[in-house]
């Protein structure tokens, strides 16, 4: 048994609770990520957490809460990305890109009023980098509550939004009310992204987002059963990346970043899963 | 303001801003914000893995740059190009984060790659050399390039090798990163490339003159962030982040108001 997990594996607490937040994240961000690709707002889903990070610095220099200042930023940059966004996908990318520019420049500008202040606080390197060792038990209620909630609203919206990524224009003769339900998406997805961010860091939250739902639309290309899959496979590489972490580091001197071998996990699932006799093998499964 | 240290700054600060006004007018008329994102920001990796074994962080940057660049190119030909290039993006950073992981010692070096520093530079004959080089790459495509960026079909029909152009623009790309990123950073060469390009494309149609005026607010930009920062202390990425998103802002008030007056009359 040892030789394939580390001792204490099964026992330590910092292990089961990095276990229950990747797999509550990894779902969460496969579900939302499933709707960002088709909504062609990978890059949305990835900006948005440096836009809320910029949110969460400033409230923590104001001295309020940062999880307020993170989840307010997201939803206030999620609004001016889908507003200035609004003709098409190129022009979207820009409007995204303008936003992440303008947020990125006040982050440059609070770390160094902070550093200059006194106290040196590295706000930037723990939310790029996050660790997923460290975050107490109580983030792991507030990040399930608010992924359900999350979940529910892409729940609540999923009929509407499959039409309206099948043709725009049918689903407003159907009565979607296109530029509400792209808010409404987006500040679900900046909710998510955000939280996910604050938890695990940024990278695992892009890659997250993105890595297992593009996987599961190589497989499937029914919008309800790639969430579903997205969600599992998410959840799949997450704790395979948490146990082998886990694993490495009783044989290395230093030990490896979670994010980089949950990122190497999911491009070698995004590459098994484009390989030709896999998709034929996965749409005859799927008759 | 132009004595000392401050010379070089504004040097360096002037060819970053002509490249990136340049290089920034491909971008936006590709509206390839998400790779002119993720290029600069992956390439973070490969400084921090020439640290690692004590090789030139330039020559890092150069090789990330491009292999990710590469990997945009290769993953984007049976994906959504969004979806490959935050999958290149999540992979260069995991590595970074590796890379900064096993650096023995403070990482303080290479963090300062995430903002540059413009105001530390021994030289500018490196920035000078590969400024040139990105300048007369782009002379030598740039005809072709917007054609097969605006109307890729037609490109095609006339025989133009787009599939080469995109890997040859995000090529570019690259080399403006290694150019840029030890200077000004990845955080302050993003909106660079993004604000005044299209800023300038939303007022002026014909290419030259959007280019021209890409690189104009460009570099008005860099030379008001550096008075600004000089003045105030404040970071120079500030200014810019903010001026870009400014320059664009303003660029769609000019033409909701242009489109306004166009009904009525």
């Amino acid at each position: 048994m040892h030789v394939l997990f580390a001792p204490g594996l099964t026992t330590n607490p910092a292990v089961a609770n990095a276990l229950v937040l990747g797999v509550v994240v990894a779902i969460v961000a496969g579900v939302t990520g499933t709707f960002a690709i088709v909504r062609n707002q990978a890059f949305a889903g990835h900006a948005l957490t440096d836009v809320a990070t910029t949110g969460g610095t400033a409230a923590s220099y104001a001295g309020a809460s940062s999880l307020l200042g993170f989840l307010v930023a997201g939803v206030l940059g999620g609004a001016g990305i889908e507003l200035l966004g609004l003709e098409d996908t190129k022009r979207r990318d820009l409007a995204t890109g303008v936003v992440l520019g303008a947020a990125t420049g006040c982050s440059a500008l609070l770390l160094s009023l902070d550093l200059t202040g006194g106290s040196t606080s590295n706000v930037t390197q723990t939310i790029l980098f996050g660790s997923i060792w460290s975050v107490p038990s109580s983030t792991t209620t507030t990040v399930a509550a608010v992924g359900f909630f999350a979940l529910v609203v892409v729940g609540i919206f999923a009929r509407q939004l499959t039409l309206t990524a099948v043709s725009p224009e049918l689903a407003a003769v159907a009565g979607v009310r296109l530029r509400l339900l792209g808010l409404c998406f987006i500040a679900t997805l900046a909710v998510s992204v955000a939280l996910v961010a604050v938890a695990i860091g940024s990278i695992l939250s892009t890659a997250l987002l993105i890595g297992p739902a593009a996987c599961a639309f190589k497989l499937t290309d029914r919008l309800g059963r790639a969430a579903g899959l997205a969600a599992g496979i998410g959840a799949l590489l997450t704790s395979l990346g948490i146990v082998a972490t886990y694993d490495l580091d009783a044989q290395l001197s230093k030990p490896w970043p979670v994010s980089f071998v949950v990122v190497s996990l999911v491009l070698l699932a995004y590459l098994v899963c484009s390989m030709p006799f896999v998709g034929r093998l996965a749409s005859r499964v799927g008759r | 303001m132009f004595s000392g240290f401050m010379v070089h700054a504004w040097q360096a600060g002037t060819l970053v801003a002509l490249v990136a006004g340049v290089v920034g007018f491909f971008v936006v008329l590709r509206g390839a914000a998400f790779p002119a994102h993720a290029i600069p920001n992956g390439a973070f990796a490969g400084a921090a893995g020439a640290s690692l074994l004590g090789a030139s962080p330039t020559a890092g940057l150069l090789l990330a740059s491009l292999l990710g660049a590469l990997g945009i190119d290769l993953l984007g030909r049976r994906a959504k190009h969004d979806v490959a290039t935050a999958l290149v993006l999540v992979v260069m950073l995991g590595l970074g984060d590796l890379f900064v992981s096993q650096v023995s010692g403070d990482a303080e070096g290479i963090y300062a790659l995430l903002f540059g520093s413009l105001f530390a530079l021994p030289s500018v004959t490196p920035t000078l050399v590969l400024s040139v080089v990105c300048l007369a790459l782009v002379v030598l495509v740039a005809r072709p390039l917007v054609l097969s960026s605006t109307a890729p079909e037609l490109a095609q029909v006339r025989g133009v090798p787009t599939r080469v152009l995109g890997l040859v623009f995000l090529a570019l790309v690259a080399l403006v990163t290694t150019l840029s990123v030890p200077l000004v950073g990845a955080l302050l060469l993003f909106p660079l490339l993004l604000g005044p390009a299209a800023a300038a494309q939303l007022v002026v149609r014909r290419p030259l003159g959007a280019m021209v005026g890409s690189v104009l607010l460009s570099l008005i930009t860099v030379w008001a962030s550096l008075v600004l920062t000089y003045r105030t202390s404040w970071p120079v990425s500030f200014f810019v982040g903010v001026g870009c998103a400014g320059w664009y802002l303003g660029a769609r008030v000019v033409v909701q108001l242009q489109r306004r007056s166009g009904g009525r009359s």
